[in-house]
């Protein structure tokens, strides 16, 4: 069984849920928002997993909950073993050291008001990890590890690019040298061209530190390229986890065959539209259903190519079907069809 | 210092804040050095009273024979004191409503407005009065009633900007390292919340010179210290016969509120960051 990390998680999710109440329209009391449901998942020492789903997934709301910006509803965090609702209560500061996370827009992440170098400096100073004196040598070694130079110290978010912006917020995450960068679509704000780079950064940081990255994405095909393992989430849920290799090779569950159906593949000629392809499954057609009245049975079921009866009425459980595990009641048939 | 230098040009371009920053700076100057030439005791009964301005007395004498330049000169001192220091303690204290409602939400920020809709809702001058009236009408007093009344506005502002900024990512990123709320608030959050409520509190300082004139024209100043709405107060009874004692000290107020309005509208074309080329 080589879905479940074999060595032991720095960062492990047991059955987390969040669950948002809806302030009220009329008659609409009482409602609430499934944003996550049951996820189980862990990343392990220096691994990268990444968590793939179209937006209003729940992806952003996993990415608060394991760094302990939002509290879960129910279900486990565990950090190296340890429980994270305690220590983050008890000693959040061990908690915070350990867990670091990358935003997705670069624009966003830095205050407009404060120097790079304060910035950066911020996070040494808050965990006691440089002396005044030492800091501003201390960032300038970040920055140079992030491959900005020394003159970027005193500009202002505005005076840099998003590619060097993404640099800085990824330097600031490593200020406090954490065991797990939880990255929320680190890369999707950016030009293309940029992206590589900032790729190829993350892993060059991963060999050469050892961090463990929980990497968020709507992009499979950039997932595929950098993560160990892939987990493709669906309404709140994790719908099919497996290693990048069992994955890559073909997909199990139903969604994760049209999520991947739905990537633009280079090289294929625009004259022969993806719904004729024999090799590949049709694209989804309609919109993700509201996370307030999740349907009943197997979330996938109003949208699945393969839903039957059965599908509407009894929710299916993740399970191991071959090389990873599968949250679909006809997965052996779906693979029995290659 | 660059920051400053680009904040000049574009203030610069609203040329009516430019002419009322020269103005501003006129009173200013005059409060600050005008008792020095024009060394006369307000309240001092020098010449004969109801005099047209002359080469003696420059802008005429009240009912009481006292010279209506110095009472100007000073007036203006007490004036721009009450005005300004009003105004830097209602936003010192809007600001610290606004930030702690605004930051925290929930059971706290609804405690909090309920506070600030309630002196919302009293009209502000009678507040004020009613305060000054309770307690003895004094310079502090005074001061302090116009801060009481004027606080809500920048709280209510100042709320806003957080709700807008907590949950950024250059906030959430902070807490994700641990940051103290305090520091978020303070050193995160404020600097970025601060350009709106800098042009309010501005123009706040127009509207308690107002609302001081008005207090002192209703006798409800400080009996001790001249203010240009005390002035207007003396001349009310002879406005017939001598419109100038009342109409002086009335310009001089208008001037010097529609100096400072001119002054906010210009901070605010320079500090708002819509107008702001990227």
């Amino acid at each position: 069984m080589t879905a479940p990390a074999a060595a032991t998680p720095v960062l492990e999710a047991q059955d987390l849920a969040k669950r948002f109440p809806v302030a009220g329209g009329i008659g609409g009391r009482g409602r609430v928002v499934h944003a996550l449901n049951g996820v189980s998942l862990s990343v392990a020492a220096g691994e990268t997993l990444a968590v793939v789903g179209e937006s209003g997934c729940g992806k952003s709301t996993l990415a608060n909950c394991l760094t302990g910006l939002m509290a879960p509803s129910a279900g486990s965090l565990l950090l190296q073993g340890e429980d994270a609702a305690l220590m983050l209560r008890r000693e959040p500061m061990r908690f915070r050291r350990r867990v670091q996370i990358v935003f997705q827009d670069p624009y966003a992440s830095l205050n407009p008001r404060r120097t790079i170098g304060d910035t950066v400096g911020d996070a040494l100073r808050i965990h006691g990890l440089a002396a005044r004196r030492e800091r501003r040598g201390r960032v300038g070694q970040l920055l140079a590890e992030v491959g900005l130079a020394e003159e970027h110290l005193d500009r202002y978010p505005h005076e840099l690019s998003g590619g060097q912006r993404q640099r800085v917020a990824i330097a600031r995450a490593l200020a406090v040298e954490p065991v797990v960068v939880v990255c929320d679509e680190p890369v999707s704000a950016l030009d293309v061209s940029i992206q590589a780079q900032v790729i190829n950064l993350l892993r060059d940081i991963q060999r050469r530190r050892g961090v463990a990255y929980l990497f968020i994405s709507h992009n499979l095909a950039l997932v595929r390229h950098i993560a160990r393992r892939i987990a493709v989430m669906y309404l709140g849920e994790v719908v099919e986890i497996g290693t990048a290799e069992a994955l890559g090779r073909r997909m199990l569950h139903p969604y994760s065959r049209a999520l991947f159906a739905a990537a633009p593949a280079i090289g294929r000629p625009s004259h022969d539209p993806p719904h004729l392809d024999p090799g590949r499954p049709p694209p989804l057609s309609g919109d993700v259903p509201s996370p307030i009245d999740p349907p009943p049975g197997c979330r996938f079921h109003t949208r699945c190519p393969h839903a039957r009866p059965r599908c509407s009425a009894e929710a299916p459980a993740l399970r191991l079907v071959d090389d990873r595990l599968v949250r679909c009641h006809f997965a052996e048939e779906i693979a029995g069809h290659g | 210092m660059m920051g400053l230098l680009v904040f000049w040009r574009r203030f610069r371009r609203n040329r009516a804040a430019v002419a009322g920053l020269a103005v501003l700076l006129l009173v200013v100057a005059a409060a600050i050095i005008g008792p020095v030439l024009h060394p006369i005791d307000p309240f001092d009964m020098i010449g004969r009273p109801t005099q047209l301005p002359s080469a003696r007395f420059l802008l005429g004498t009240d009912v009481s024979g006292r010279d209506i330049l110095a009472g100007l000169l000073h007036g203006a001192r007490v004036s721009l004191v009450v005005g300004i220091v009003a105004s830097l303690v209602a936003t010192a204290f809007g600001l610290l409503v606004g930030a702690v409602a605004g930051y925290y939400g929930g059971a706290v920020d609804n405690v909090l407005m309920r506070c600030t809709d309630f002196f919302l809702t009293i009209p502000s001058f009678v507040l004020a009065i009613v305060i000054v009236a309770i307690f003895q009408p004094s310079i502090v007093t005074v001061t302090s009633a116009i801060a009481a009344v004027s606080w809500p506005s920048v709280a209510r502002l100042v709320r806003g900007e957080f709700i807008a900024q907590r949950d950024r990512d250059y906030v959430r990123a902070c807490r994700a390292l641990g940051m103290k709320d305090r520091e978020i608030i303070l050193r995160q959050i404020l600097p970025n919340a601060l350009p709106p409520v800098i042009v309010v509190s501005s123009l706040m300082v127009a509207t308690a010179i107002l609302t001081e004139s008005g207090l002192s024209f209703l006798g409800l100043s400080d009996p001790d210290v001249i203010s240009w709405g005390y002035q207007i107060g003396v001349g009310r009874t002879v406005l017939r016969v001598a419109w100038w004692m009342s109409a002086i000290p009335g310009i001089t107020i208008l001037v010097t509120v529609l100096a400072i309005n001119l002054v906010g509208e210009g901070l605010n074309d320079a500090l708002n960051p819509r107008l702001q080329q990227r």
